[in-house]
């Protein structure tokens, strides 16, 4: 296959960055898209060009790291699928492929297609963990968990964060991510000591953030790499909504 | 957003209600348009349950709006880079027209106040009269009135479609199966309001009421 590539080339966070275009030939249809952008790199390099810097780390779609807006959409045209998994024989011989890095306030550019995602890390840091004591693994039937809780839990747990829901959103908005997050720890008996604190102060991290506000249009769960549903944002607004209504109760100190 | 937005969706209700009552002749339509403004009397004196209704509604629009435009602005801050290549929004036609849409229903909605309302736009303009104002108004030579009445209606239609989902998920609609059910209200309230005030100008056009 031969294509041609239109990627977003930005030196480093102050840069202007613009649209270059790259011609690649030879290109085989069971290259990943990654492994598509590593031949273009060593092309680049071996002509003595500075290669395209992008995110990857396992390239099995589970780490979350990879992550580029491609011909318009988030990890690429194929659902439920990262970059990384993306395979060329789902473009067209001769195609002009549009790469861009994930586009938010809260993601800056640090060079090319890398973004700095730290802002979901401060949402996690706001409240997406449990305070029960480390050590051995607990026996597992010791906490019965309601079938449907779990299944619903481990669907949320699946989010990788790669920020795809962020760069997708008509609002800029990472509410996906913050609830998909709330709502695996919500619905499970070990985050309940948590469980009004943590939404108040992971949405407030969302927010502080620079992220846009939630209006259930739907493009997140569209891209999401790990089907993450819509109806997480639910949950997590019902659980915003009990908090605001017996906030006084839960905040420690108080 | 959503308490707003779900304080106005059952004023279209009542109001579409009272429309259809056009169905039931000129004498019926009046007394019940001159009901509505002593409605509560006499606990209530004269037209003040009237303007409680009016205030209710003019702070949940200008509270609607005001969110909405803080959503646009917090959207418009969170992607200050645009994409160079952006396809449409993958969600439904109803979810990305929400804002330009709610911008047209509320110009309809002076309009639609100056004309039958206040009578000033209309060509009977006699609040003693509304039955005649109505059918003045989509007579079929003022085609044009009855155009841009439909394209509002369809409008608020699609607003609706979108809306009810969205403000039932913000008030904590949080399973799939409820989402399902969601979607379905929303519909039907859509379909069922555009229906609704949508037969009363095309009954004055093909002079059904007349």
């Amino acid at each position: 296959m031969n294509l041609t590539l239109r990627i977003w080339r930005q030196k480093g966070p102050e840069d202007k960055g613009r649209m270059v275009t790259y011609q690649v030939d030879d290109v085989s249809p069971d290259m990943s898209f990654l492994e598509m952008l590593d031949v273009l790199n060593e092309r680049l390099i071996l002509a003595g060009d500075e290669p395209v810097a992008f995110d990857h780390d396992c390239r099995e779609g589970i780490c979350g790291a990879c992550g580029m807006v491609i011909n318009g959409n988030a990890h690429g045209p194929q659902k439920m699928t990262t970059a990384c998994q993306l395979h060329m024989r789902h473009f067209a011989d001769g195609e002009t492929i549009d790469i861009e890095p994930w586009r938010a306030r809260a993601f800056p550019v640090v060079k090319d297609l890398v973004v700095n995602r730290g802002s979901l890390d401060k949402i996690i840091a706001a409240g997406g963990y449990i305070t029960a004591p480390t050590g051995s693994a607990p026996e597992a039937h010791s906490t019965p968990v309601a079938k449907a809780n779990a299944d619903a839990a481990f669907e949320s747990a699946a989010c990788i964060g790669c920020g795809a829901c962020v760069a997708a959103c008509p609002n800029g908005s990472g509410m996906l991510f913050t609830a998909a997050k709330v709502t695996q720890l919500s619905l499970l008996p070990q985050g309940q000591p948590e469980r009004f604190t943590r939404v108040i102060g992971m949405v407030d991290a969302h927010d502080e953030a620079g992220f846009g506000g939630c209006t259930n249009a739907g493009e997140c769960t569209a891209v999401c790499p790990k089907g993450i549903p819509l109806n997480t944002i639910g949950r997590l607004n019902r659980d915003y909504l009990k908090a605001t209504a017996k906030r006084g109760d839960n905040t420690p100190g108080s | 957003m959503a308490v707003t937005g779900i304080i106005l969706v059952l004023f279209l209700i009542a109001h579409m209600l009272g429309n259809l009552k056009i169905f039931t002749g000129a004498t019926s339509f009046d007394h019940y348009a001159h009901w509505l403004r002593e409605i509560g009397a006499p606990l209530l004196p004269g037209v003040w349950f009237l303007w409680i209704l009016r205030t209710a509604l003019v702070v949940s629009v200008v509270g609607h709006i005001w969110a909405a435009t803080t959503l646009a602005l917090r959207a418009r801050a969170a992607r200050p880079v645009r994409y160079a290549h952006r396809k449409p929004v993958q969600g439904s036609y109803a979810a990305r027209t929400m804002r330009w849409g709610g911008v047209i229903i509320l110009l309809f909605v002076i309009y639609h106040l100056l004309d039958l309302t206040t009578g000033t736009l209309n060509p009977v303009g006699d609040p003693s009269r509304p039955y005649a104002n109505v059918v003045a108004d989509f007579a079929p030579k003022r085609w044009y009135v009855t155009l841009f009445y439909t394209l509002s209606v369809v409008a608020v239609g699609f607003h609706l479609r979108h809306g009810v989902f969205s403000a039932l998920r913000s008030l904590g609609q949080q399973t799939p199966r409820g989402e399902r059910r969601a979607r379905v209200v929303a519909l039907v309230l859509a379909v069922g309001l555009c229906v609704g005030y949508l037969v009363v100008p095309f009954a004055v056009l093909t002079g059904l009421v007349s």
